[in-house]
């Protein structure tokens, strides 16, 4: 009985494609300004690509100081007009219909949402519209509440918003972002990333049909100087950014000494930490889902690995399996675990790193999978033999490569955990209630799971220490973040 | 009697420090595999293989050689009507039928499994358990089906669950057993590891779940934790170990997520009923109606399904 069976045969799954036949999208998109789609003043547009096909699927407006002045204004006079004057309950009624028709509308967005950037349907299908639809759910029952969120702080709103977003969740971040801000009665301008704009000028179309009040969301497409229009324009009142940490330095600089709130959610290189205590299987689970989760596009992701010694060689072997059961490939087959790589930029970046992880001396693994031949991909990768003067343990890679190191005692492990310029999240995987309630209070991260890893919800404030960010979203800390509080 | 040699060492560890196992992330690493898609060719021979995995039961105090005799024919004959069907790779019967069933299957290669060591509850001494099986195998029995002891195990006398297992194994000789733990009575996952390790280290050829008995039988987080046990018990010794969930799997859909859980856990290897079964007695005539539709893109009425 030691060797296997001879009559051994594989057992495959079949290609389970989701359907595109009634996915919708226009040739070309304009801005989204005061309820109406506008061509771009200086009339250029730029292309979005299928980062799996590499196929163009529509050309979206490249947004200038012009476009941003008439959102502005927009969205200046919708705040003055209606949206600060219309009572509260009112505006909850908004958003509670916004919320419903993403609902409704939920696997056209999900499919969009897979083709724009990359990620697995799976995760678009069951994690980001679900959850972006949930943000809009949370905060419309806030909106006539806000007296009993801030007893006796006599809660205002701020005026117009200037909010920029990553691709790494393109319909999720905008629901951070927008739904906080139409609650505490704040009119917005919304910049999406460049290589994701679909799924948001989506919801401009939806938006259109809620019957929101014109201006009180204005959608502007575009790059890093679309966005800088925003932050410097002198009329907007608070700036919200997602992304790296590169440009919120420089998004914190820019309206220093200015009347602008800013929050920054930024870069991170989480701790993952397993203690030998630790449901082992289920941490490799954790594992998986802390790294792998969206490519590893993800910035509170467990890119950094902290296993105890003495169970080091177990984990790595199991890590090593099941890395082999994760399917690579089409986003829209409903079996991918890992889709593609955002964008040609990002995959060079990832790429870079791999190569200076191995020329630094760590020893790689990549999953045995094939990779399709167009398109952007990376095999899911872990770096063994590494430490914390790697560059790839120091540096936030944004991909599906896993550094790994081990660790000794309890001490060792928090400092080392500590010890980056980062402080976004943390995981720690032990069977032991007292050691989590330790680590909780020692690491400085703005979220801690124990053994989990990447949950959210809209009423759990989400932000990071250090040069992971300022402020918070989500929960009361969010909505105080769109406030003037007394 | 399986005991471990390394290095001329007999290495049997300590079952009180079994691998600890969290709900939790069980049931989420369940809902990865309950998501998995299975369409079209992969479809049809994940149902071919399901019926051909199936161990045909029945276990009423009211069975009859007459019931036997019938349930052993729709063993032979799933649904002549298409052709290129399996046949179950067992029936599994009480030791008094045996005889009945090896007698209605000579000449195929289904086997007969005898359900033995005073089931369900085995609350009789192990002299009464040994005779049972040496009954049951007197009979022909081809497999085992033994019980635990699962009073003895909640006291925490992990040796005498330990020992009566092996004392078992010690009269199969060619006979596989199959353990049952019956994990609907153990009440957390970390006593499904505990006694899955317990059963192997002990000589068993399959662990199962359940007698059928009680509720819950067979759910996807306990086979799942059981799947991992023999991952981890081959990796250690090289030796395979097969699984059989029984119980509670009566429609085709549930029963591809378990062939999906045990290729991506364990591997194709195991994808034969010579390393997993399900113990069932409804389960194959909803494959059959599964079969019928991909065949002919309509679905029959269960009328249309024989139910012996």
């Amino acid at each position: 009985m030691k060797t296997k069976d001879k009559s051994e045969s594989s057992w495959n799954l079949s290609p389970a494609p989701e359907s595109t036949d009634h996915i919708q999208l226009k040739k070309r998109y304009e801005h989204f300004i005061n309820g109406k789609f506008v061509k771009p003043v200086k009339g250029k547009y730029f292309a979005t690509i299928n980062p799996a096909t590499e196929v163009k699927l529509a050309e979206v407006a490249e947004g200038t100081i012009e476009d941003v002045n008439k959102a502005v204004n927009a969205a200046r006079s919708a705040y003055e007009n209606v949206w600060s004057v219309m009572p509260a309950l009112e505006r909850a009624k908004y958003i509670y219909r916004i919320a419903r028709m993403i609902q409704e509308r939920a696997k056209e967005f999900a499919i969009i949402e897979s083709l724009d950037g990359g990620k697995p349907i799976r995760e678009s299908r069951d994690i980001d519209i679900p959850l972006a639809a949930n943000h809009f759910f949370y905060h419309a029952g806030w909106a006539d509440k806000l007296e009993y969120a801030f007893p006796n702080k006599n809660p205002q709103p701020l005026g117009v918003v200037g909010q920029i977003i990553p691709w790494n969740f393109p319909l999720l971040m905008a629901s951070w972002k927008i739904a906080p801000a139409l609650a505490t009665g704040n009119t917005v301008i919304l910049k999406p990333a460049e290589t994701t704009p679909l799924t948001a000028l989506k919801l401009a179309e939806l938006i259109q049909d809620s019957g929101l009040p014109d201006g009180v969301v204005n959608i502007i497409t575009g790059a890093g100087e679309t966005g800088a229009a925003i932050v410097n324009h002198p009329e907007i009142n608070k700036i919200a950014f997602t992304g790296s940490t590169q440009v919120g330095k420089i998004i914190n600089k820019t309206v220093a000494g200015t009347q602008k709130k800013v929050t920054l959610e930024l870069g991170g290189k989480a701790a993952n930490i397993i203690f030998e205590d630790a449901a082992i299987d289920q941490a490799v689970e954790g594992i998986v889902n802390g790294i792998y989760f969206n490519q590893g596009h993800v910035c509170c992701a467990g890119s950094r690995l902290f296993v105890q010694e003495s169970i080091f060689e177990t984990v790595v072997k199991k890590l090593k399996h099941r890395l082999e059961s994760l399917i690579v490939g089409d986003p829209l087959d409903k079996n991918t675990d890992v889709g593609a790589i955002n964008s040609k930029e990002q995959l060079k970046t990832i790429n870079d790193y791999i190569e200076i992880g191995k020329q630094e001396g760590a020893l790689m693994y990549q999953s045995s999978c094939t990779l399709p031949s167009k398109g952007n991909w990376c095999k899911p990768t872990l770096f063994l033999n590494v430490s914390q003067s790697h560059t790839i343990a120091q540096e936030e890679i944004f991909g599906p490569v896993l550094a790994i190191q081990t660790f000794r005692t309890i001490e060792e492990v928090i400092s080392k955990a500590n010890n980056t310029p980062y402080g976004l999240s943390a995981g720690v995987w032990t069977d032991k209630g007292s050691k989590i309630f330790n680590l909780t209070h020692q690491l400085q991260a703005g979220v801690i799971w124990a053994n989990t890893y990447n949950k959210f919800d809209p009423a759990s404030p989400f932000g990071g220490y250090k040069e992971s960010g300022l402020g918070r979203e989500g929960g009361l800390h969010g909505l105080a973040a769109y406030l003037n509080l007394k | 009697m399986t005991t471990i040699i390394n290095n001329n060492e007999i290495i049997i560890p300590d079952f009180r420090n079994t691998p600890l196992i969290d709900q939790v992330g069980t049931e989420e690493r369940v809902s990865r595999f309950t998501k998995r898609s299975i369409k079209n060719e992969a479809k049809e021979a994940g149902l071919s293989m399901v019926l051909s995995m199936i161990d045909l039961t029945t276990l009423e105090g009211a069975d009859t050689q007459g019931k036997v005799k019938q349930m052993c024919y729709k063993a032979r004959h799933l649904h002549d009507s298409v052709p290129g069907l399996p046949t179950v790779a067992a029936v599994c019967v009480y030791p008094s039928l045996v005889s009945v069933a090896k007698k209605e299957l000579i000449g195929t290669d289904i086997k007969v499994a005898s359900v033995a060591t005073a089931f369900p509850a085995g609350q009789t001494p192990l002299k009464v358990k040994i005779a049972d099986t040496q009954f049951a195998i007197d009979q022909g029995a081809d497999e085992v089906d033994m019980v635990i002891s699962r009073g003895r195990f909640h006291s925490g006398d992990y040796n005498y669950v330990f020992d009566e297992i092996a004392s078992i194994k010690n009269i199969c000789n060619d006979v596989r057993l199959k353990v049952i733990l019956e994990t609907g009575e153990l009440g957390a996952l970390d006593k499904v590891r505990r006694a899955s390790d317990i059963a192997m280290h002990a000589g068993a050829d399959f662990i199962k779940t359940s007698t059928g008995k009680i509720k819950p039988a067979a759910t996807l987080p306990v086979t799942l934790i059981m799947l991992e046990a023999i991952r981890d018990y081959h990796e250690k010794t090289g030796i395979m170990v097969g699984m059989k969930p029984a119980g509670g799997i009566s429609n085709s859909k549930l029963a591809l997520h378990y062939l999906i859980m045990v290729k991506e856990v364990l591997g194709d290897a195991w994808l034969t009923n010579r390393w997993f079964r399900f113990g069932a007695s409804s389960l194959a005539n909803d494959v059959l109606k599964q079969i019928v539709k991909l065949r002919t893109g309509r679905y029959q009425s269960n009328d249309y399904f024989s139910i012996d």
